[in-house]
């Protein structure tokens, strides 16, 4: 286990992160498979994205710091406003940098 | 509305829904693109080498999973640290394996080498585009593809450009461009709001991560918030009903 394998390493390291990498993002289409579609399934899918991405943005907001949160909260609004993801985005981003700069 | 609910439409694939996903992938464009600056400046110096450094842009594409390994990336590969750094990818990668369950609905219509080869592309940015746009009752492939294709293109020349020019690449802090993911994750939440029967499970998202945060290392707290979340959003739903 702790011998070196020599310049081949970083191939089987490149390899080995990759199979496992591919092996998460196949399978849980490859798991729903076997998993009938019935009425609660698809509820439970239908709630799963909107609930993924709160689980990633919440954090960030909360211990992210004054512009990560105003960052977040502004990007929020403008979208509920403009429905532009574009515009969104760069508002965010505008706000955090000017909220860094001072 | 959402368009899961009604009869399945056949999915099918066009040459103008790849321009949709091209157009659809360019707000998230400069997130990527710095990201893998920074991520190919640090390959670099790792001395891994200009082909190994495409390798594993191309085949793990997943930024932080590959900003953490090239963080403890050993001098001399071992087989020790080759199971550390597999099983640091399965975690990282842990969330998109929830993302990949719910591309089931969709993908699941498509022939399997169709649905197996999208789910190679399957990034943070991919998916939020997909999810979108299927909700919104688009059903082309090619618009999948055509997101993936844009985000893998800018990711693998971003990453190469990172690791030629090394220290050249300016603290993308400053101008506030290492928050495009997130920003675009928060952005992209407004087009999934399908109601007010979306917020109990979207509260219990939301807390559950931030308690989970505190108490566990690691990146937990997404798969925790996020199958809590959508189990009390499914039960809410089945309870309206």
């Amino acid at each position: 286990m702790t011998s070196d394998l020599g310049p081949a390493g970083v191939w089987i390291a490149i390899i080995a992160m990759a199979l496992v990498t591919y092996a998460v993002r196949a399978g849980g289409f490859l798991l729903m498979g076997y998993i009938p579609l019935t009425k609660r399934v698809r509820a439970f899918l239908q709630a799963l994205p909107g609930a993924v991405v709160v689980a990633i943005i919440v954090p960030i907001a909360v211990h992210g710091g004054a512009a990560a949160a105003a960052a977040v909260i502004v990007a929020l609004i403008v979208m509920a406003w403009r429905k532009n993801d574009l515009v969104a985005v760069v508002c965010g981003v505008a706000v955090a940098a000017a909220m860094r700069a001072i | 509305m959402s368009a899961i609910d009604s009869a399945p439409q056949k999915p099918y694939w066009s040459w103008p829904g790849v321009w949709v996903g091209f157009r659809r992938g360019l707000p998230v464009a400069p997130g990527i693109m710095v990201f893998g600056l920074v991520v190919g400046a640090a390959a670099a110096r790792h001395g891994i080498s200009g082909l190994e450094n495409f390798a594993m842009n191309l085949l793990i594409c997943s930024g932080i999973a590959q900003l953490v390994a090239l963080e403890i990336w050993p001098a001399t590969m071992t087989w020790a640290a080759v199971a550390s750094l597999a099983l640091l990818a399965a975690v990282i990668g842990a969330r998109m394996f929830l993302m990949s369950v719910s591309m089931r609905p969709w993908f699941g219509q498509l022939p399997k080498w169709q649905a197996y080869l999208g789910l190679f592309f399957l990034t943070d940015a991919t998916w939020l585009i997909a999810t979108r746009y299927h909700n919104e009752g688009g059903r082309d492939v090619g618009a999948y593809f055509g997101a993936a294709i844009m985000i893998m293109a800018g990711w693998l020349a971003a990453a190469s450009a990172g690791y030629f020019l090394g220290g050249l690449v300016v603290d993308p802090n400053r101008y506030g461009l290492d928050l495009v993911m997130p920003v675009f994750f928060a952005a992209m939440l407004v087009p999934l709001w399908t109601g007010k029967r979306r917020a109990y499970g979207w509260i219990v998202a939301g807390v559950v991560a931030v308690a989970v945060q505190h108490l566990v290392a690691g990146w937990w707290f997404i798969i925790a918030g996020s199958l809590a979340g959508a189990f009390a959003g499914a039960w809410f739903d089945e309870r309206k009903r």
